[in-house]
């Protein structure tokens, strides 16, 4: 048993060494190494394999900035933000955050928010399969008391918005050989991204329908978001929550705890 | 009847001694389409370890139509510190969904105070490390609820203070724990011109009895400096004639075993991938015909 402690503690100082080294790029080699100079193999393994997981996850940004710009501030964001987990799908959410505040990207100011789009698209795309709500699913909902409805959201679905056109930047950079040009007069855009089946989507929503959606998302009542979306011009509920529906963007419905009857899902 | 349909379902499940191929999401159009027949494939646990969407739904068609082998790329085994319990709790969901042939893992480590380097990093060969990788493996085996294979490295530099051998220390952790090997061949040979070894006296001290399944790659030839040959385990080309040459001496040494052919990077069209594997697998089959008596 002693044995076995002491093998872990001096293992634990090797890797200790080892770990620290390997995070810092163009630094010496740990102690107790032959040859010495061949741990940089070790050290580029660790940065090209973790850069290429990034570059899997945000093509767009890749395509956006050029594949050197990429690959320098994926490393910068990979000393700071190493992976916690092997389970590397889970890895590289905090990619925009961190590009938002990466100085030499502030020439590309819509840079962060179609990070953001690209990582709930990856984040669809692995996210559990249920079944969509139907429209015809609601029709069992008793038309009295349709403003009381909360809707489950399906597991893929999330909502983004930006002051800039990212959905139009995204869809250009993502499928033309030669993208077209966004306007810079271009309003800012907003979408559900969703995989209700096999295909991720991104549904364009305008402000009125984004406004609907979010509050529905953060558990507002059908009447309640309503509300929010009449906020602005233009809104019109039924046609609102038919696209939402023909997405795929819920799973099931329930009333609302505070209306007569128990909540039941369907 | 029920006894004979577990035996026809456990039949079904274990990993023929034929060629195999690294499953990819680039050939799932192909492999659907096709139907190839390959002996098995097999998959980085890593990879399916998302929630749903269409990698399961791919691998799902996959498991219903050949037999599977799982291999964990980031379970760190070798690692200092306790094994990663939430980690090991996932590789048990996705064995007992997919019913693995095999599973194997690393005679590596890759993480290090929860941060996770997505490498296979080298351990020293030691009586004391030996103890403690054979703690971690038993561990393994009783969460997995089944014998796992560990593969031998590629490595780059040796520890100052090994004690033995890399055979020898592969011998010892698998009379220690019964965890079986996975000979990685491309490995052997990388590793043996990077410290200047010989590949074949270090194939035929290789514990060949455990050996339950081989993996054949490709490697890169980087730039011989001062410290003599440098070969990189990239898995980014086909399989190199002297690593097919190593495989034929493995076999003689081990029988005809589950062979697979691993490509990673500059991933190239299915049919590529199949060429290789019947090349494999024109090996194998040499070992089969009568007279080529298993050497062990």
């Amino acid at each position: 048993m002693r044995a076995s402690v002491d093998a872990a503690e001096s293992l634990d100082h090797l890797q200790a060494s080892f770990s620290r080294k390997l995070m810092q790029r163009g630094g010496a080699a740990p102690a107790g190494l032959t040859p010495p100079k061949r741990f940089r193999v070790y050290r580029n393994n660790v940065f090209a394999s973790l850069i290429n997981a990034l570059r899997a996850r945000y093509p767009v940004i890749e395509r956006l900035t050029g594949e050197d710009f990429f690959k320098t501030a994926a490393g910068h964001f990979i000393e700071a933000h190493p992976p916690r987990s092997p389970v590397l799908i889970d890895y590289g959410e905090g990619f925009s955050d961190f590009l938002a505040s990466f100085e030499p990207a502030g020439a590309l100011p819509y840079l962060a928010d179609v990070a953001r789009l690209e990582w709930l698209r990856h984040r669809a795309y692995h996210a559990a399969d249920r079944e969509a709500l139907r429209s015809s699913d609601l029709a069992r909902a008793p038309s009295d008391r349709v403003f009381a409805l909360k809707f489950e959201f399906h597991p893929s679905a999330a909502l983004v918005d930006s002051s800039y056109p990212i959905v139009s930047i995204w869809e250009t950079n993502a499928h033309d050989a030669e993208t077209r040009p966004i306007g810079p007069d271009l309003a800012g855009e907003a979408a559900l991204v969703v995989r209700p089946d096999y295909d991720v989507q991104n549904v364009r929503l305008d402000e009125a329908e984004h406004a609907f959606a979010t509050a529905l998302a953060q558990g507002a009542t059908l009447g309640e978001a309503a509300a929010k979306g009449a906020e602005f011009d233009g809104f019109n509920l039924t046609p609102a929550l038919a696209k939402l529906i023909t997405a795929g963007a819920f799973c099931s419905f329930a009333f609302s705890p505070s209306e007569p009857g128990d909540p039941r899902h369907v | 009847m029920l006894a004979v349909q577990h035996a026809g379902q456990h039949w079904l499940a274990s990993i023929p001694a034929r060629a195999g191929i690294e499953l990819k999401p680039e050939h799932m159009r192909a492999i659907m389409q096709t139907l190839p027949d390959i002996g098995w494939f097999e998959v980085h646990a890593e990879n399916y370890m998302g929630a749903g969407g269409p990698p399961h739904r791919f691998l799902e068609w996959v498991r219903e139509r050949y037999p599977l082998s799982i291999h964990g790329v980031g379970l760190s085994i070798g690692g200092a510190g306790p094994l990663d319990k939430p980690h090991l709790k996932r590789l048990r969901a996705l064995i007992d969904r997919y019913e693995p042939g095999l599973f194997s893992e690393h005679l590596a480590w890759s993480t290090h105070e929860g941060v996770y380097f997505n490498d296979l990093l080298p351990l020293p060969y030691t009586a004391e490390t030996v103890a403690h990788v054979a703690a971690h493996v038993d561990e393994a085996q009783c969460a997995l609820g089944r014998q796992i294979l560990i593969e031998n490295p590629s490595t780059y530099v040796a520890f100052d203070a090994c004690e033995m051998g890399e055979t020898e220390f592969l011998s010892e952790l698998a009379r220690k724990t019964g965890c079986g090997l996975l000979l990685d061949v491309n490995n052997i040979y990388v590793s043996a011109a990077n410290h200047g070894f010989d590949a074949d006296e270090h194939l035929d001290a290789f514990p060949a009895k455990h050996v339950k399944e081989i993996h054949l790659a490709g490697h890169f030839e980087a730039e011989t400096d001062e410290d003599g040959r440098l070969l990189i385990d990239a898995h980014d080309g086909p399989v190199r004639d002297a690593v097919w040459s190593l495989y034929a001496r493995a076999l003689r040494r081990t029988g005809p075993l589950p062979a697979l052919i691993e490509w990673d990077n500059d991933i190239p069209d299915f049919e590529t991938l199949q060429s290789e594997a019947e090349k494999a697998e024109r090996l194998l089959n040499a070992q089969r015909r009568p007279g080529h008596a298993r050497l062990r």
